[in-house]
């Protein structure tokens, strides 16, 4: 959908850094860590959030990463509610940690209580894919 | 004290339809007996289990909120627990935490009129906005 992994004009902005370019902030690229499942956890929230930002700083910036459910105003985060769920487990079906997804920390305490309540009634697998 | 919990429990996928009423109705009578309330049942139907639980690959899924107070949901516990069917169980209250969700929209409700009513163009901008 949006992976704009382009390793683009980076080289280019630290010999140029002096000419009047306009910052790189309009093409927000995406860090290099790798995604887990394949699956993008972060929804389309607002960007920018630079930490160092700046030409010549450094060459990827995180986007910043939004709370889900803040965003949305999703409050009620239920065991019964497998496909958002879902969203927040590995393949592995190890529960993906805040600082990969963005999730907050009392959203996260929510769903992870959520996410163990669908894995006791067998919602969700304990290991590995549901079968 | 009475408390509202879900109550959701699976049964072998080959019981018949007769005998889940039958065992929906047994924990019925001993809800009322016991001065609680059956607000709803609610059968979600077959479905793959997301692991083997007795050797069983499926279930079917029946959730009950119930009324009552901590005992009867005790009584109702060992009720399934020797019952042979059933092969899966979870119990969750869920009253504090309707209860704060509707302190959320209480707020939530309130704040949308007091925005509403002086600047309309306020409420637009409470919405998740676009980058600047």
């Amino acid at each position: 959908m949006a992976d704009e992994t382009r390793p683009t004009a980076t080289p280019r902005a630290e010999t140029s850094s002096g000419s009047d370019r306009p910052s790189g902030g309009d093409r927000p690229e995406r860090s290099e860590r790798p995604d887990r499942g394949g699956r993008s956890f972060r929804p389309g929230g607002p960007g920018g959030g630079r930490g160092e930002g700046g030409p010549g700083g450094r060459k990827y910036f995180r986007r910043k990463k939004v709370c889900k459910f803040c965003v949305e105003k999703v409050e009620a985060i239920n065991y019964k509610d497998i496909r958002l769920l879902a969203g927040f487990v590995a393949e592995s079906g190890k529960i993906v940690p805040r600082r990969l997804t963005g999730v907050c920390t009392p959203h996260q305490r929510r769903l992870s209580s959520a996410i163990k309540q669908a894995r006791n009634i067998a919602l969700l697998p304990f290991a590995g894919r549901a079968s | 004290m009475n408390r509202t919990y879900e109550l959701m429990f699976i049964v072998r996928p080959d019981m018949a339809e007769e005998d889940q009423d039958k065992l929906i109705s047994a924990l019925e009578s001993a809800v009322t007996t016991s001065g609680g309330q059956m607000k709803n049942v609610e059968r979600m139907g077959k479905r793959r289990l997301a692991y083997t639980v007795r050797k069983f690959h499926d279930g079917i899924y029946i959730l009950l909120t119930v009324d009552g107070s901590g005992g009867l949901i005790h009584e109702l516990e060992r009720r399934l627990r020797v019952t042979e069917p059933v092969i899966k169980f979870l119990t969750v209250r869920i009253d504090e935490e309707q209860k704060r969700l509707d302190k959320i929209k209480a707020i939530r409700d309130a704040r949308r009129k007091v925005s509403a009513a002086p600047a309309p163009a306020e409420a637009s901008g409470e919405a998740p906005a676009v980058p600047a």
